[in-house]
This record gives structure tokens, C-alpha cells and sequence, in this order.
């Protein structure tokens, strides 16, 4: 069989109410994953822009593509699958920071370009925030594990394309 | 004027003649706006169930290619409309439906009949909107028409709050132009795809073209005939598809797939080009896709692209409307006689035409062959789901396209007597047999009150085993005879049934009382006629490919005869 691998692809839609549920409901009743997804507002008013990630063969992402360019809602649908791409997630961490471990944290905040949001010296804890593609988030998680991270948020991917391309 | 009386100009603005509907709270001012003097253009039909209502659009619009139209009120009456909603997304049928929904300051609250109607039909209709602003109102309806008849047509639904329905229109102008950014249905094939489909059928050497709906719905059926006659290319045709080509043509395969017949599954199996027009490779048409057509390159010529390649890579696609990209293909390809191929496949249909054993109890095959003959198949045939359908799709003889209408995508048994009255409604001066089972026709039977009161006189050949046929065929078949949930038995008494309603009613129990039974049906043209055929509960439908097989294990008629 084909194999699997994930595909980034922008959708392109007009700003209607029930346009996020089109779209996610088309992903559920066709069985297709959704790994990431992010919607905001774009340069065109009346225009958002969707970006999803997602996991399938080359004839699933085609599938994909098409069944959501087949929704009235959705202008235009790109993969990106081929494209040099500028990717960013953000994550929010609050990780526990003892006296004795702040600076610690604070170092490799300052590895990870990661700013410190607040800190709560009395419940001994600190939110960082950190920009970046899906593994340098990764790898930050990863580093603060030692220091038992209390909750953690993060968005999906956003992506443009590098250069003249459009997305 | 309101929300609700522009809604009704603007139907009146895209030529809508009739409405199929009942109304209730949520939907009154849409009534009340109907009951206007300027409204008398419009038929309001009122139908016993919504379910009815959908599928009387759908046999309306099935018929005619124009958009049918239905009504409900909010919360159940909108759920009612959902499975003839889904029926006509799957058969591709225009069709607007407009539900009256709860004020939009109740949206959410779960109010008195509310129900998320966008919500609960978003997987199911091509497109909806909810009219937040009543100047939104005429715009609205325009979309909704050209969405519902453009492109691959669909079914559109209003969802119109009682509240905008009630707010005064500040200056009705109805759009005479649509655009929607993210809507552009393609019309135009691309002619580097077209030469390559035409280069490919000129090298092929036993070709096939395997018709759908899509050569009724463009209209496509001469340019089918023509690219046929010019390549000598036998011509096999979905259920959908049937009445594409003229049944009594040299080249027609009639129908293919799990009940086709067996020359069409032998053509398809060693064909080495499969021209696939306005058709999506269902499963009932392929069984097992890796063995389906297994020796062919396939053209398929398609209006919606998210079918190309979807269950069966094409080798080449067109894209484009039917009739558009048959006549492009015609004017390349080669004049060819094929004899070899044409003569293989005369032959073929010599060797197992359709059969059946009239001998024993009243066979379906046998009425239908009947029918047939008394009606010169002029009227137009609507059917149910089930053993009865696949017998009409089998043993008539069509000769023209719209004249067989037939849920085949969802399968909803109860679309028959009510898609029929849409069709005569559409239609007045054709007969239309409805072809039922037991089963089916007590699905939508009290549609028989809407057929009587508005004088929409149709027929109605019940053909009537006490069971539900076909599930009772698979039991006997692939479940060792344990039959479950199945028998219907002898209630009620259908012609008794009939005569309650304002029908005429007939008891048909041997082959002799066929014919005259027929006759008589055709006479009566001022009221429904309902013939109750007592038929042989044992007949199976043949031939068979079992579902997900291929044409090697397909099931021939047991017993030689005829």
C-alpha cells in the first residue's frame, strides 16, 4: 500500500457561520485525520484562511482537496506537500520552578528564544512561550519535561510559502 | 413586504409552478404568503408526511431537469425531509428544500420544535444557507436554484427563521446575476484530454461504454448514440443510466453490475476500454473494483471532479458536462465497424438473454413483460427499492431518458408513490406506473390521500410477495435460509387499502388476469388504479454477482426455460 505521510494544505475560505463545521465534518465522515488545524482572518475581509494537517496517501490528499474545493464555502484549497514552507506553532508551557530550578529554566528558555510570560514565585510556577516549526516545540517540551510541566497549550500549524507562490 | 412573501416572489422569479409541503408553526408565514392573490401561480400541494413532499420534488424534478421544490415546518418537519434530502444528493437531482425554523432569538435554546436542521443535513445537501437578515432573502434563493440545477446537481436547503420571514423587506429587487467565489463549475473539457480519449478509443479493439445518470441529466443521450454507432461501441447502462440509450438498439448492453445482465458483465470483464460517461464506479456497479474491468484502460468523462479517480483510476479524464464531451469525442474518433468485437458481443446476448420460468405462481418477470406491451412503454416508471426494481430495471424495455425514475444511490424504499406524483404533477398528460413491493409501497402509502384530493391519477403495479424480497433473497443466499425479520404477510388488504383512499383497487392472483388487469389500469384515467399482484414469493432476482465478487461468480437462472 501507499504509504502514509503527513501534508500540509491551506483552505481558503469565505467567512461564513458553519464554515468550520463543513469543513471539519467533511474530514469526520470521510474518515480523513486532522493532526493540526488553525483559522483566522486573512489580508481579504470576508476571507479566512484554514490550515490544516493532515495524514494519508497521495490518492487520500487528493480525495481531500478535492471533496473540500466541492464545498460552496471553500474558495480554493493548495497543498503544500511540495512546497518550502515557513511553519509556526505556539506553545504556552507552565512548568513547575522551584528557587533552586528557575535558572535553569531560564537558560534554556534563552537556547529556545522561549520568553518567560509570567512567573508565581508562590505557587512556584512560570509560563514560557514558545515560537517555532512543530520540532523545535517538540524539543523544548521535551527539554522542560524534567522540570514537570503543570498544563500546556498549543495552536496549530500556521504556514506560508516562501517566496512569490502563493498559499 | 415580508421575509416570507419574498421568498415566495423569489420561487416565482425562477419559474417554480408547484410547492410540495405541510406546513406547521415555524413555517406559517410562508403559508400565509403562499395564500396571497399574487402567489396563485404556485400549486401548493399538501402532502400526509414531508418525506412524501421531498420525494414528489424529487420525481418532478427528475423527470422535467427542473428544480423541484418542497416545504416543511422546523424541528420534526424538517427531519422528515431528511431521507429524500439524501436521496436526491445521492441520485444527483436539483432540488430546493425550504424548511421554516424557529425565531433566530430561539436558535439554540432548544425551543418548541427546533432542530439543527443546517446541522443535521450538512453531510447531505450540496449546499444550505439560514437567511440571518431578511434582505438576505432574494439573493438567497437565487444561489440556491443555480447551485441546485448547475454543475452535478444537488439538493439546496433554506432554513428560514420565523422571525426574518416576518421582517419587512426594505427594497425587493431580484438578482438576474449569481457569483459565488468559491463555485465554478467547469463546462468546457480541456481538448489536449479530449484528444487523448479520442486516440485511445481509436486503438481500442473491444471497447465499451458504461452510461450513467450523468447522460440523462446533460441530455446527452443522441451524442451517446452517436459516438456508439460511429465506433460500433456496445453501450452498458447503470441503473441510473438506464433509458440513456434505447433499450431496442443493436448495441445496447442494457443494464451492468450486481443484477445487469450477463452479456453486459462479460462485455465489461474483457473489454480493453472502458469510456465511463457521467457514471462513479459504485459498488453495485463494480463488485470487487481490483477485478472489475480487469483488462481495461479507462476514459471517464465526469462533471465532478472529486469522482475522477476516486474508486477507479482513469487513465484519462475528461472533465466537463456529458453532452459536451461526447460531442467533442465524436468528432474525433474513427468511424469503425469492430465487427469482430460487436459480433462477439451479438452473440453473447443470444447465448443468456434476461430468462425466467413462467411456469408455477404469477411471476414478476411476466407482468413486467406484460406491461410492457399494453403500455407501448410510453408512460414514464417510477419504483421502489428492492426485488421489484431490479425486475423493472431488467425487463423493460426503455426508449427514451426521464422515463425511469428510481432511487438508486440511497436506495429508499417509499420513494416510489410519491416521486410518482411529483412526475405526473410534472407531467399531466402522461401516464406514470408505479412499479412497488409490499414493503416499499407501505413506506409512503398515504401519499395515496395527496394522489386522490389534488386528482394526480397514477398506477400503481404492487407487486406483492407478503415479504421483504430482496433481504429475504440475501438470507436464502449467503444467510442458509435462517430468515429473520422478513415476512410482511398478508396485511393489509391492498385492494381494500386502495379503495379507502379513493382508488380503484385490483386483486391479480394468476398470469390469465394479467392482462386485462393492465388494460383496465391504462382505461381508468380519473383516478389511481392500484393492482395488488399476488407474485411468487420464492422468485429471485437473476442474474446476480454477489456484492463484493466480480463477474467470474456471477449467478445465472437456475432453471433453462424461455
Amino acid at each position: 500500500m501507499e504509504p502514509k505521510r503527513k501534508h500540509t494544505i491551506s483552505v481558503l475560505v469565505e467567512n461564513r457561520p458553519g464554515v468550520l463545521a463543513r469543513v471539519a465534518g467533511l474530514f469526520a465522515r470521510r474518515c480523513y485525520n486532522i493532526n493540526s488545524l488553525a483559522v483566522a482572518s486573512t489580508e481579504t475581509p470576508g476571507i479566512s484562511r484554514m490550515t490544516v494537517v493532515t495524514m494519508g496517501t497521495g490518492h487520500e490528499l487528493e480525495q481531500i482537496i478535492k471533496q473540500l474545493t466541492k464545498l460552496v464555502d471553500v474558495i480554493k484549497t493548495l497543498d503544500h506537500t511540495d512546497d518550502v514552507l515557513i511553519e509556526r506553532e505556539i506553545a504556552l508551557i507552565k512548568v513547575h520552578a522551584a528557587t533552586d530550578t528557575r535558572s535553569e529554566i531560564m537558560q534554556l528558555a534563552q537556547i529556545f528564544r522561549s520568553d518567560i510570560v509570567s512567573i508565581s514565585p508562590k505557587e512556584e510556577t512560570m509560563v514560557l512561550e514558545v515560537t517555532g516549526d512543530e520540532e523545535k516545540v517538540d524539543a523544548f517540551i521535551e527539554a522542560l519535561g524534567k522540570f514537570e510541566i503543570r498544563e500546556m497549550v498549543r495552536t496549530g500549524k500556521i504556514a506560508l510559502v516562501r517566496g512569490s507562490r502563493e498559499t | 413586504m415580508n421575509g416570507a412573501e419574498a421568498l415566495v416572489e423569489s420561487l416565482k422569479q425562477e419559474g417554480v409552478d408547484v410547492i410540495f409541503g405541510i406546513s406547521g408553526g415555524a413555517a406559517l408565514p410562508i403559508y400565509d404568503a403562499l395564500n396571497l392573490e399574487s402567489s396563485r401561480s404556485i400549486r401548493n400541494i399538501l402532502v400526509r408526511h414531508e418525506q412524501g413532499a421531498a420525494h414528489m420534488a424529487e420525481g418532478y424534478a427528475k423527470s422535467t431537469g427542473k428544480v423541484g421544490v418542497c416545504l416543511a415546518t422546523s424541528g420534526p418537519g424538517a427531519t422528515n425531509l431528511v431521507t429524500g434530502i439524501a436521496d436526491a444528493l445521492l441520485d444527483s437531482v436539483p432540488m430546493v428544500a425550504i424548511t421554516g425554523q424557529v425565531a433566530s432569538t430561539l436558535i439554540g435554546t432548544d425551543a418548541f420544535q427546533e432542530a439543527d436542521i443546517m446541522g443535521i443535513t450538512m453531510p447531505i445537501v450540496k449546499h444550505s444557507f439560514q437567511p440571518r437578515d431578511v434582505n438576505e432573502i432574494p439573493e438567497i434563493v437565487k444561489k440556491a436554484f443555480y447551485l441546485a440545477r448547475s454543475g452535478r446537481p444537488g439538493p439546496v436547503l433554506i432554513d428560514l427563521p420565523k422571525d426574518i420571514a416576518a421582517q419587512e423587506i426594505t427594497n425587493f429587487k431580484y438578482p438576474t446575476q449569481v457569483s459565488i467565489l468559491g463555485y465554478n463549475p467547469v463546462k468546457d473539457c480541456v481538448q489536449e484530454d479530449v484528444d487523448r480519449a479520442v486516440e485511445m478509443i481509436n486503438q481500442a479493439q473491444k471497447p465499451v461504454l458504461y452510461a450513467g445518470g450523468g447522460v440523462i441529466i446533460s441530455e446527452a443521450h443522441r451524442e451517446l448514440a452517436a459516438l456508439a454507432e460511429k465506433g460500433s461501441i456496445p453501450v452498458a447502462t447503470t441503473l441510473m443510466g438506464r433509458g440513456a440509450i434505447p433499450d431496442s438498439h443493436p448495441l445496447a448492453l442494457h443494464m451492468l453490475g450486481m443484477h445487469g445482465t450477463a452479456y453486459a458483465n462479460w462485455a465489461v470483464g474483457e473489454a480493453d476500454l472502458l469510456i465511463a460517461v457521467g457514471t462513479r464506479f459504485d459498488d453495485r456497479v463494480t463488485g470487487n473494483l481490483a477485478r472489475f474491468a480487469p483488462h481495461a484502460k479507462v476514459v471517464h468523462l465526469e462533471m465532478d471532479p472529486a469522482e475522477i479517480h476516486k474508486n477507479r483510476h482513469a487513465d484519462v479524464a475528461v472533465q466537463g458536462d456529458a453532452k459536451e464531451a461526447l460531442s467533442r469525442l465524436l468528432e474525433g474518433i474513427q468511424r469503425n465497424a469492430r465487427q469482430e468485437w460487436v459480433a462477439r458481443i451479438t452473440e453473447w446476448k443470444t447465448q443468456e438473454p434476461l430468462r425466467y420460468d413462467p411456469a408455477g405462481p404469477l411471476k414478476p418477470q411476466y407482468i413486467l413483460e406484460q406491461l410492457a406491451e399494453t403500455t407501448g412503454m410510453e408512460p414514464i416508471f417510477v419504483t421502489d427499492v428492492g426485488q421489484h426494481q431490479m425486475w423493472a430495471a431488467q425487463f423493460l424495455p426503455f426508449k427514451r431518458p426521464r422515463q425511469w425514475l428510481t432511487s438508486g444511490g440511497l436506495g429508499t424504499m417509499g420513494f416510489g408513490l410519491p416521486a410518482a406524483i411529483g412526475a405526473k404533477v410534472a407531467n399531466p398528460k402522461q401516464d406514470v406506473w408505479v412499479i412497488s413491493g409490499d414493503g416499499s409501497f407501505q413506506m409512503n402509502l398515504q401519499e395515496l390521500a395527496t394522489a386522490t384530493l389534488y386528482d394526480i391519477p397514477v398506477k400503481i403495479a404492487l407487486f406483492n410477495n407478503g415479504s421483504l424480497g430482496m433481504v429475504k433473497q440475501w438470507q436464502t443466499l449467503f444467510y442458509n435460509e435462517r430468515y429473520e425479520g422478513v415476512h410482511l404477510k398478508d396485511v393489509p388488504d391492498f385492494k381494500l387499502l386502495a379503495e379507502a383512499y379513493g382508488a380503484v383497487g385490483i386483486r391479480v392472483n394468476t398470469p390469465e388476469e394479467v392482462r386485462p388487469a393492465l388494460e383496465k389500469a391504462r382505461n381508468i384515467q380519473d383516478r389511481t388504479v392500484l393492482i395488488d399482484f399476488q407474485v411468487d414469493p420464492d422468485e429471485h432476482v437473476y442474474p446476480m454477482i454477489p456484492a463484493g465478487q466480480s463477474v467470474d461468480e456471477m449467478r445465472l437462472y437456475p432453471r433453462g426455460s424461455k
